[in-house]
């Protein structure tokens, strides 16, 4: 009996002893930001995305262009002045608000380049939104996003309700396709895209209209179903909303069943990715749309300089990214070291980058005269090369 | 519902449903064989399969045929079918018998409750897709054209595929020699007697432990043909492939009857067949959901699937 | 007389891994340690034990505070997500593994598809709350939690009234049916459950604080875990009633042998089909709260994994009783949380990368060298011993 009590008093010891601990310790939680305000080292900028998962690729390419810039600004202005914070959300909603909350409790990080998915943008934004941090996104085309009133969200291409039209157009005008088949994954990126482009080639061109799996959640990667109603429906090219696993299994297995017509699909499929799922030879003369201009056609040394940093060659969107760092960066030197002060430099700002010029509208959308779509074409060796700019609407 | 795509497209559905469902009836097999035996649903066996997409596919590689070589002619086909079915075969059957040793016989020796194989099974399934998945970075592997499908036979406005002919027919040939296999030799015989008492059968003088090896050992063996048959098929593979193809393939063992190996096959094919035609009708997204509520439609009136448990009994 | 649990009739002379006797030792010390700790814990007249029990509380209440503990501290709270927002995941995570543990554990019934319930009061809470729903009727979160939990337990019913005729290992295979019937209906039914687009806005629990910001807010997931804790608890105590009851007597009647159960007048019918509504309720209540939390939801949320992940923490944890149920919750969240942002030293990637591969093989370790689970019933480790005694050589 008094052994027991013994340990129920060690018990209240430990409780007391946690109870202590915090309370002592718990003023450490807020800490006060930034370095002497005069310099604009010691500050981060943080890239939020997906580096490991089955999309990997595409948050790859965008962090490393982001990275670039930080490295090029660093070799200007002293080692290790402005450091790139990574955050691997797996591209996955539900991991996504952890992480943001440990990134925004950060003090030094005055802007975030991402999310790259729109999944990800809709889970996580409204902690940024509440933190007060600036995002960039290079990449996520959701419409959505940019009407939930976030005042740090700025995307810095054009989004689904260009991209999609313009395809459209490239479909019906420059390939003289009469009969479109649009299938999507359902996914939110997936199924917003087809819609778009469904809605803009009009029911007397789309012969026939399905929906798959997401990638990896189709049973067995099967999709004989969906390619069956393809090769019924008589279409000479089809429309796939999604990402450049499921595109590739698709084509793949079209080429299979011997449909000639040609695959055209967004920037989800706008990676070396779609032939090595497809098989170069049946992945040549499918086309892609990004609302991107080509890599190649970025300005002044960024192809090489890329090439240089990390021995492969830029993807879709790095060298968007790029300029998003790149325009954090130019905040800094403007002396904007506060995310509040960022963000107001962000809302005025007319940049020229290697991609594109960036000015952004009230809701953080690119200014629509700078939007650009391009179409790619799948060569014979399996990479996505620019074909023409798509036609404007 | 589009009832006029079903219609319309009934051949075309039917002769892919069967293509389909042969790759399922001998993935089901292997789960229907340790469940026979053991009362254990072999949820690694998905890993199994998938084991043997990857085996195929590294062979193919190591002799030159790559997925952006072209279709290679008939002769040079048959030997890298043959070396894709025995590399599989080895892989997949080394798979499940490293399972069954690391992962259930422990388990066995100590006479752990039925729910505890089923969690050691779902780890070991994880550890080897996720090994798998950290080897490859998650990504999709392309294979190579091995057959290039061109229709052989057709009647009506159904055009059937040299492709799902050899599906069909190595699925049936595969089962045939199983089937005889249990039924008719001494080692079958003893597969037979421990499933149906395996505590007489020991005292029968019979090895279990062999006799159980043996049972992983042929799951495996279908499995790899599975393997090379998809790979025939999709010609693609990933860390988790097995995992929602082994899904279905469960679902096949138990509608026709788990435990029983005709019933694999039949479940196998009848859901390859009902899933397509549930494609056609309500849409390629609703397929899974067709193949659920026909499981769960026969279990209602079939509480023990079509063909019933009978691994046991003589008529296999 | 001490229980090691791992006593077994082993052929003379044979020698493997398992039997190895330092391993042997090791894991036969750390059991005899634990099942010491058990036997004094219920050596203790009831108000000693009530004392434990809150001591035991306090604690949790203030797991938030356990990174501020000198030494120790940092090495328990994860690196890269915030760690209320993990212990407020490790909170849903554990009420599922109660819950499932009636069904499973106390009944018997081997529930493969139990994330379909924690989907089903996630997603009323959406239809009920989000302006996105087709609903329109944008309710807060309070009014929405009862309606949510009774349509939960409703589709207990509805899923177990018909499968009550199937055995164990049929009734597994329903079940998962079921889980993934249901993601797949949202994932395709894109106007009312909106698939991968999902339900954005959906409002966080009432309440204010003293300076009038929210209570429950976007930044801060400690009110959440708080929030959550307390539920457990309530849980916790409505379920060790209902075992100690007739109800639980007649659960156990139900797993051990049902045959022989409805011979001696046990209504199984009945009893089966509360176990299920109970787990029903339960799961729905985790969706609840997860719905409150993220504000954000969409049908990648309730794969199939996630119901695996579950049971799998639920019987190493140890099947049957609720200290195990809760430690494998706990457990099944904190490991892959607390493994992502290290960095492995071979090749410097996240660890996070190879945390399911670690997790595959913890449970394959605690499962054969612990079959009965980490702290397992005492039912079952009788069970367990009497089971290996009749091993036939």
């Amino acid at each position: 009996m008094r052994q027991g009590l013994a340990r129920a008093f060690g018990g209240v010891a430990i409780a007391a002893l946690l109870v202590g601990a915090a309370a002592c310790n718990s003023s450490n939680k807020t800490t006060t930001g930034g370095a002497s305000s005069g310099s604009t080292c010691g500050y981060k900028i943080a890239y939020f995305g997906a580096l490991t998962g089955s999309s990997a690729n595409l948050g790859v390419n965008i962090e490393q262009g982001a990275e670039l810039a930080v490295v090029q600004y660093n070799a200007k202005h002293g080692k290790d002045c402005i450091t790139m914070q990574k955050f691997d959300s797996q591209g996955d909603p539900a991991v996504a608000p952890g992480l943001a909350r440990s990134l925004v409790t950060d003090a030094k990080i005055i802007g975030v380049v991402g999310p790259p998915f729109s999944g990800e943008s809709e889970a996580a934004d409204p902690i940024f939104n509440d933190a007060g941090i600036p995002t960039i996104t290079p990449s996520a085309t959701r419409v959505s996003l940019s009407t939930h009133g976030w005042k740090i969200f700025h995307r810095a291409v054009a989004n689904d309700g260009s991209q999609g039209p313009a395809a459209a157009a490239y479909i019906k005008n420059v390939l003289k396709a009469d009969k479109v088949f649009v299938g999507d994954d359902q996914s939110a990126y997936g199924a917003g895209l087809a819609d778009a482009v469904k809605g803009a080639l009009g029911s007397a061109v789309v012969v026939g209209t399905d929906k798959t799996s997401a990638d990896g959640r189709q049973p067995g990667n099967d999709f004989s179903g969906f390619v069956q109603k393809v090769i019924a429906s008589g279409a000479t090219a089809l429309f796939y909303g999604g990402y450049y696993q499921n595109a590739g299994l698709i084509r793949k297995q079209l080429t299979a069943k011997g449909w000639k017509g040609t695959l055209v699909a967004g920037d989800g499929v706008d990676d070396p990715g779609f032939a090595a799922a497809a098989g170069n030879d049946a992945a040549a003369g499918s086309y892609v749309s990004c609302p991107c201009s080509p890599a190649s056609k970025a300005g002044g040394s960024f192809v090489a300089d890329y090439k240089a940093q990390w021995n492969t060659d830029a993807g879709t969107y790095s060298d968007v990214a790029y300029d998003a760092a790149n325009m954090f960066l130019k905040g800094l030197d403007a002396g904007n070291t506060t995310p509040d002060k960022m963000n107001t430099f962000l809302s005025t700002i007319q940049y020229t980058g290697v991609a594109n010029t960036y000015k952004f509208t009230s809701v953080g959308e690119l200014d629509p005269t700078y939007i650009k779509v391009w179409m790619f074409k799948f060569g014979a060796d399996g990479k996505p090369v620019p074909d023409q700019e798509a036609p404007k609407s | 519902m589009h009832i006029s795509g079903l219609i319309d497209n009934f051949g075309p559905l039917t002769m892919t449903g069967l293509a389909q469902g042969a790759i399922y009836a001998l993935f089901a097999l292997g789960y229907t064989l340790v469940y026979g035996v053991l009362r254990l649903i072999n949820f690694a066996h998905s890993e199994v399969f998938m084991m043997g997409t990857f085996a195929a596919l590294q062979t193919w590689g190591v002799l030159g045929l790559n997925p952006n070589s072209p279709a290679p002619t008939f002769g040079r086909m048959l030997g890298f079918l043959a070396a894709g079915l025995v590399a599989a075969i080895i892989a997949s059957g080394l798979t499940a018998l490293a399972v069954e040793l690391v992962a259930y016989r422990p388990l066995r020796r100590r006479n752990a409750p039925p729910l505890a194989f089923l969690i050691t099974a779902i780890g070991a399934s994880l550890t080897i897709s996720e090994g798998i998945g950290v080897i490859t970075k998650h990504n999709l592997h392309g294979g190579p054209t091995l057959i290039k499908e061109e229709p052989v036979l057709t009647i009506g406005n159904t055009a059937i595929s040299n492709l799902q002919l050899l599906l069909i027919l190595l699925a049936l040939v595969m089962m045939f020699f199983l089937d005889r296999f249990i039924n008719k030799t001494r080692l079958g015989r003893g597969v037979r007697a421990v499933a149906q008492n395996s505590d007489s059968a020991a005292l029968m003088g019979v090895n279990k432990n062999r006799v159980i090896s043996l049972v992983f050992l042929l799951g495996g063996l279908m499995a790899g043909v599975a393997a090379v048959m998809y790979m025939l098929k999709i010609g693609d593979t990933r860390y988790d492939t097995g995992f929602t193809l082994g899904i279905e393939a469960f679902t096949a063992a138990v509608l026709g009857g788990i435990g029983n190996l005709r019933g694999a096959l039949l479940g196998g094919l009848l859901l390859g067949v009902v899933e397509n035609y549930g494609a056609g009708l309500f849409g390629t997204q609703w397929h899974t959901v067709v193949a659920f509520v026909l499981l769960v439609g026969i279990l209602l009136f079939r509480p023990t699937g079509l063909l019933g448990e009978s691994l046991g009994r003589a008529r296999a | 007389m001490t229980t090691t649990g791992t006593e077994h009739a082993s052929a003379p002379g044979r020698e493997d891994a398992y039997q190895h006797r330092g391993l042997k030792r090791l894991t036969g010390r750390i059991a005899a340690r634990m099942d010491r700790l058990r036997r004094w814990y219920r050596g203790l007249p009831w108000p000693q034990r009530a004392l434990v029990l809150l001591l035991v509380a306090v604690a949790a209440y203030l797991l938030p505070y356990v990174g501020d503990i000198p030494l120790i501290g940092p090495q328990i709270v994860t690196v890269h997500t915030d760690w209320p927002s993990a212990l407020f995941r490790m909170s849903y995570f554990v009420l599922l593994a109660l819950g499932l543990n009636v069904v499973v554990g106390y009944a018997g019934l081997l529930d493969l598809g139990y994330v379909g319930f924690f989907a089903v009061g996630a997603y009323t809470v959406a239809l009920l709350t989000s302006p996105d729903s087709v609903f329109g009727t944008k309710w807060v979160w309070l009014a929405a939690v009862p309606v949510a939990v009774a349509v939960a337990m409703v589709s207990g019913l509805i899923l177990g009234w018909p499968t009550l005729r199937l055995r164990g290992d049929y009734l597994a295979i329903v079940t998962l049916g079921f889980a993934e019937i249901i993601r797949i209906t949202a994932d395709s039914t894109p106007g009312f459950l909106r698939g991968d687009r999902g339900f954005g806005g959906i409002p966080h629990p009432p309440g204010r604080n003293s300076d009038g910001t929210a209570l429950f807010g976007v930044r801060d997931a400690t009110p959440y875990f708080w929030l959550g804790l307390s539920v457990v608890i309530l849980v916790i105590l409505a379920v060790r009633n209902l075992d100690h009851s007739r109800v639980g007597r007649s659960w156990l009647a139900v797993r051990e042998d049902e045959e022989a159960a409805e011979i001696m007048g046990v209504r199984t019918v009945k009893f089966k089909l509360w176990a299920f509504a109970i787990g029903a309720f339960v799961g729905g209540l985790g969706g609840v709260m997860f719905a409150g939390y993220q504000g954000f939801m969409n049908s990648s949320a309730f794969v199939l994994q996630f119901s695996i992940l579950i049971l799998a923490g639920v019987v190493m944890g140890g099947a049957g009783n609720m200290p195990g149920a809760i430690l494998g919750g706990a457990l099944v969240s904190y490991i892959p949380d607390r493994l992502t942002g290290i960095n492995d030293p071979l090749f410097h990637n996240d660890l996070a990368q190879w945390r399911f591969l670690i997790f595959g093989v913890a449970i394959i370790v605690i499962m054969v060298f612990r079959p009965q689970g980490l702290i397992p019933s005492r039912r079952r480790a009788m069970e367990l011993k009497d089971r290996a005694k009749e091993v036939a050589p």
